[in-house]
């Protein structure tokens, strides 16, 4: 049986195998690995790229003080972009499942419509939930549009939720019994991490100060945004550091909701908000890297 | 002329299981029209579908078209022979269309005679014509939400096409599409099965080699028949469950159902928490024991031949374990605040931005419920039905808000007609689903729904068309549905509360939902609304009456002698007032019709009171020798005004006397619809 680090080693050598650049983790907190520049930034225009990287994923929400045995603020995603997307990905997939020790001839597999989509990023992809013996082990998505942008090249998002991964592969009804290395569990090496930021998440956080964060990070994001156009040296602006600014912001939305700070009706505002960054920062993206397509989609 | 099968496969990625026969009914649809237009014959052996391929075989296709011919016309006649002699005219026009003078000949048309000729044209391969057109149809399959995956401006489908097996008889129909060139070539189950050649005689056995159960029916006898086996002999059964049973038949290309096993002390959960994580959350049937009690087991249904280990039922128990453990947790978690301490919190769900808060909306059902002739009963389940929208069990089970609060309720304490009324007061979620069982399980249901309706055209939001965001067109029917069902005499535009735009809209669901749910044929229910329609129950009861009586004999002639009287009185700008005259109708077919008319109108007139309007309608059909005579011997526009005037009246007393249940000039009689 693998541990818990030994399947993530398996997996990025299988994508690294498979042209993948194996990236690490963005040092910006986010919710979800798409978030990251190397997925958000890299599958706009018309430029080939494959990457793969292990993406700490924070859910303020979903924090349950360490007490739930599936559920967890902050989780491990294995994220792989393939763009474009080749026409045998979905068996290169099923390889990958292989390659982590799953036997597929013994195994339940089905794949489940389930179309991805994110508000605050402008973004949305076609896919499935794939389902193994009753759990959904990956999301598979083929992205239509980012940052409001339409893709030029469709690129296939593969993400595996690596806690519940290994817990099925390892047969633990809780993810803090997960064999991290032969001899730590997951529990010794996060549980003090899900208990303090779920109180943090929960009690604590001040939102009169989390509002501000937010106003702060997006009033730097926008005026970055609108200063681009009389910036004469387009390569030097700094268009990946407005990004990390949107992130900022993505991620405090995340903190004042798991603290009951947004009600349902500022909710779409404050999404509104973020994705108008998300947008903004996508659009300045294409014109930097990509102004051919930019201006055939003008 | 040589005929040959035609096989088409389009395969690709996995198709949405809801998607694929609508998909495959389109692929047939077209496939047939284009062989039909082009005369090329066909009749379709096999339509069938999987996740991963929709194929068709038409037999008996021709390999070229006929031969034909062509009439074409040119000039007219005299203007292209003089004396006998082509003119310029008729060598243009032979010269033309490629034949000799002397091959043209006139053709008598309805505008004179004209020259012509007969072209022929030699048949189309079917080959070419179908790799000209198969591309086409394949993109123009319906999809509800389509992708491109090949680049931007690339074809659009559901879900990529990977392989394309397009062959007439042994040829491959050359085309391209998407990048994928069509052949001879087909995929089989993922995992059981390989890649392989076939023909459209043996495409149904290639894929049965390669783990594919093509055929539907064969997909879900199978599953039927497994659970039926898996089940047998130990006191379990499986309840059917259609919609769950077609997902599963077109989500698995090899479908086999296992039993698996829950430790028995979830069932303290309730049934209903189970039954939807089982079906919703995770695709399982529900098994029930001896006594129809819900038994600590579940069928799944896996995509693969067996599980000879238990691997995939161990999988299954395990990820089931946790989703129950979830639910307990909300369960338990949730019981700290009791419904009644939650209401307050409903000022921060935000029902809709311009109606307010939850909390608002709750206010106002406690106000119409009052309104509505709820007791307190009613108005405390309005006061709580919508607390269980701030739970953690609905925030993870949104299909269960409503059941939820009434599950809540009973563990709380409240009385059981309240936890009742909670329970049910969001159906009838669709026009299949019953009404709440409980008188206040209605009036909090109608209250909700009112509310709703009230509020969003009182903001503007109407829907049209297809948008409809916040269902109010399930509103308005759930309404119709309750007020209709549950015998409440509430006047629409009491419900609509005096919004035009509400009552119009709500009368246009009582015409569909008695036309399309309950199939009153749409001239009953003109006749009837035209009628009136204060009370729905009321209405309800007259169109039954209609439908029972309109075979009989009398009925049909009878309306038609209303829609006679009604034109008479409309082209002589006649407005009914007072009595008839008998002084002044003359014996025979006039006095003989008042007598009728008086006769029955007190007939009627007890009738209706009883609401025996079957009773009533019959005695009105019963007139119709008396009317038939009248207009037969009866001249109504007399020349003495004061007779005419007797007549007139005659007539539109008993048009007004008998139009309160029905209008019968609305009815479309038979020499009408031929």
């Amino acid at each position: 049986m693998d541990t818990f680090q030994e399947t993530i080693f398996k997996l990025k050598r299988y994508w690294s195998d498979r042209g993948c650049i194996i990236q690490e983790p963005y040092d910006v907190e986010v919710g979800a690995g798409t978030m990251c520049p190397e997925t958000f930034l890299r599958v706009l225009g018309p430029e080939p790229y494959r990457v793969a990287y292990i993406q700490p994923s924070r859910r303020p929400a979903d924090g349950r003080y360490g007490e739930n045995p599936n559920r967890l603020y902050k989780h491990q995603q294995l994220q792989v972009i393939l763009k474009p997307s080749p026409a045998d990905i979905l068996d290169q997939y099923l390889g990958s499942l292989e390659a982590i020790g799953i036997d597929l001839t013994k195994h339940d597999l089905k794949f489940e419509e389930d179309n991805w989509e994110s508000p605050t990023l402008g973004a949305w992809g076609i896919g499935w939930q794939v389902m193994m013996d009753g759990l959904e082990i990956t999301q598979f998505t083929y992205f239509q549009q980012c940052g409001g942008i339409d893709l030029d090249l469709v690129p296939a998002e593969i993400t595996y939720g690596i806690e519940r991964l290994v817990a099925f592969l390892q047969d633990k009804s809780s993810v803090f019994d997960i064999d991290w290395t032969r001899d730590t569990q997951y529990a010794k090496v996060r549980h003090a991490e899900e208990l303090q930021h779920s109180v943090y998440n929960f009690e604590m956080a001040d939102t009169e100060m989390l509002w501000q964060l937010f106003q702060l990070h997006e009033r730097e994001c926008q005026r970055l945004v609108d200063s681009f156009k009389a910036y004469p040296d387009k390569q030097r602006f700094p268009v990946l550091a407005a990004y990390d600014q949107v992130l900022k912001c993505s991620n405090v939305f995340n903190l004042l909701d798991a603290r009951g700070a947004i009600s349902v009706t500022e909710r779409v505002g404050v999404i509104g908000r973020v994705r108008k960054l998300a947008v903004g920062v996508a659009g300045l993206w294409m014109a930097q890297n990509a102004p051919a397509a930019e201006e055939a989609v003008a | 002329m040589p005929a040959l099968p035609l096989l088409i496969e389009i395969g690709t990625e996995e198709i949405p299981d809801w998607m694929i026969r609508s998909a495959l009914g389109d692929l047939r649809a077209m496939v047939e029209k284009a062989l039909a237009e082009a005369r090329l014959g066909g009749v379709v052996r096999l339509a069938e579908a999987t996740p991963r391929r929709l194929a068709l075989i038409v037999d008996g296709v021709l390999e070229r078209q006929e031969d034909s011919e062509e009439l074409v016309l040119g000039p007219p006649a005299a203007a292209a022979f003089k004396d006998g002699k082509p003119t310029g005219a008729a060598t243009g026009f032979a010269k033309k269309n490629g034949v000799d003078v002397s091959a043209l000949f006139t053709e008598k048309t309805a505008k004179g005679e004209y020259v012509a000729v007969r072209k022929k044209l030699a048949g189309a391969d079917a080959k070419a014509l179908l790799a000209e057109q198969l591309p086409q149809i394949i993109l123009k399959i319906y999809f509800p939400k389509t992708m491109y995956w090949t680049g931007k401006g690339g074809p659009r489908f559901i879900r990529p096409i990977r392989w394309i097996v397009a062959l007439l008889g042994g040829d491959v129909i050359p085309f391209s599409l998407a990048g994928v060139e069509s052949g001879n070539v087909s995929h089989g189950h993922r995992r059981m099965g390989g890649v392989f050649f076939v023909t459209p005689e043996n495409y149904a056995a290639q894929l049965a080699a390669n783990g594919v159960i093509l055929s539907a029916d064969e997909r879900k006898k199978r599953i039927l028949d497994g659970i039926a086996a898996l089940v047998a002999g130990k006191g379990l059964s499986v309840k059917t469950d259609e919609a769950l049973l077609e997902t599963l038949v077109f989500i698995t290309e090899y479908p086999t159902p296992i039993l698996g096993s829950f430790d028995a002390g979830y069932l303290s959960l309730p049934e209903e928490v189970l039954v939807t994580v089982m079906r919703h959350h995770q695709k399982y049937f529900s098994v029930a024991d001896g006594a129809g009690k819900l038994a600590p087991h579940f069928v799944a249904v896996m995509n693969i031949a067996g599980d000879p280990d238990g691997i995939v039922r161990h999988g299954n128990e395990r990820v089931l374990r946790a989703r129950f453990n979830d639910a307990r947790f909300f369960w338990e978690f949730d019981q700290k605040k009791k419904l009644s301490e939650r209401v307050d919190s409903l000022a921060n769900v935000t029902f809709q931005a311009k109606l307010g808060s939850y909390l608002d909306k709750t206010r106002r059902m406690v106000k119409l419920v009052g309104e509505l002739g709820g007791g307190p009963d009613a108005e405390r389940a309005a006061l709580l039905s919508k607390c269980d929208l701030t739970t953690d069990m609905v925030k993870e089970f949104t299909e269960l808000q409503g059941v939820v609060g009434g599950l809540y309720a009973r563990a709380q304490g409240e009385p059981e007609a309240v936890a009742k009324a909670i329970y049910d007061h969001y159906k009838p979620v669709s026009m299949e689903d019953s009404i709440p069982s409980t008188a206040e399980g209605r009036i909090v249901a109608l209250a909700d729904k009112i509310d709703t309706l009230r509020g969003c055209f009182g903001i503007g939001l109407i829907p049209s068309g297809s948008k409809d965001p916040f269902a109010l067109r399930r509103a308005a029917q759930g309404v119709v549905k309750i007020l209709v069902e549950g015998k409440i005499a509430l006047p629409l535009a009491g419900v609509a509360g005096g919004d035009a735009a509400l009552h119009e809209f709500l009368l246009d669901r009582v015409r569909y939902y008695f036309k399309d749910v309950r199939g009153f044929a749409y001239d009953e229910v003109n006749a009837v609304l035209a009628a009136g329609c204060e009370s729905l129950p009321d209405v309800d009861e007259r169109m039954i009456a209609i439908q029972a009586v309109r075979p009989t004999a009398d009925f049909e002639p009878l309306a038609a002698s209303f829609k006679r009287i009604k034109n008479i009185l409309r082209q002589a700008s006649f407005e009914a007032k007072g009595e008839v005259d008998g002084s002044l109708l003359e014996s025979g077919p006039q006095a003989e019709l008042l007598a009728a008319f008086q006769q029955a109108k007190s007939k009627v007139a007890v009738f209706r009171e009883q609401r025996d309007y079957r009773s009533a309608l019959s005695v009105i059909a019963s007139l119709r020798p008396q009317v038939d005579q009248f207009f037969d011997k009866v001249l109504v526009n007399a020349p003495d005004a004061k007779v005419r005037h007797n007549r007139l009246t005659l007539l539109a007393n008993l048009l007004t006397e008998f139009s309160s249940i029905a209008d019968f000039s609305e009815i479309v009689t038979s020499s009408q619809a031929s």
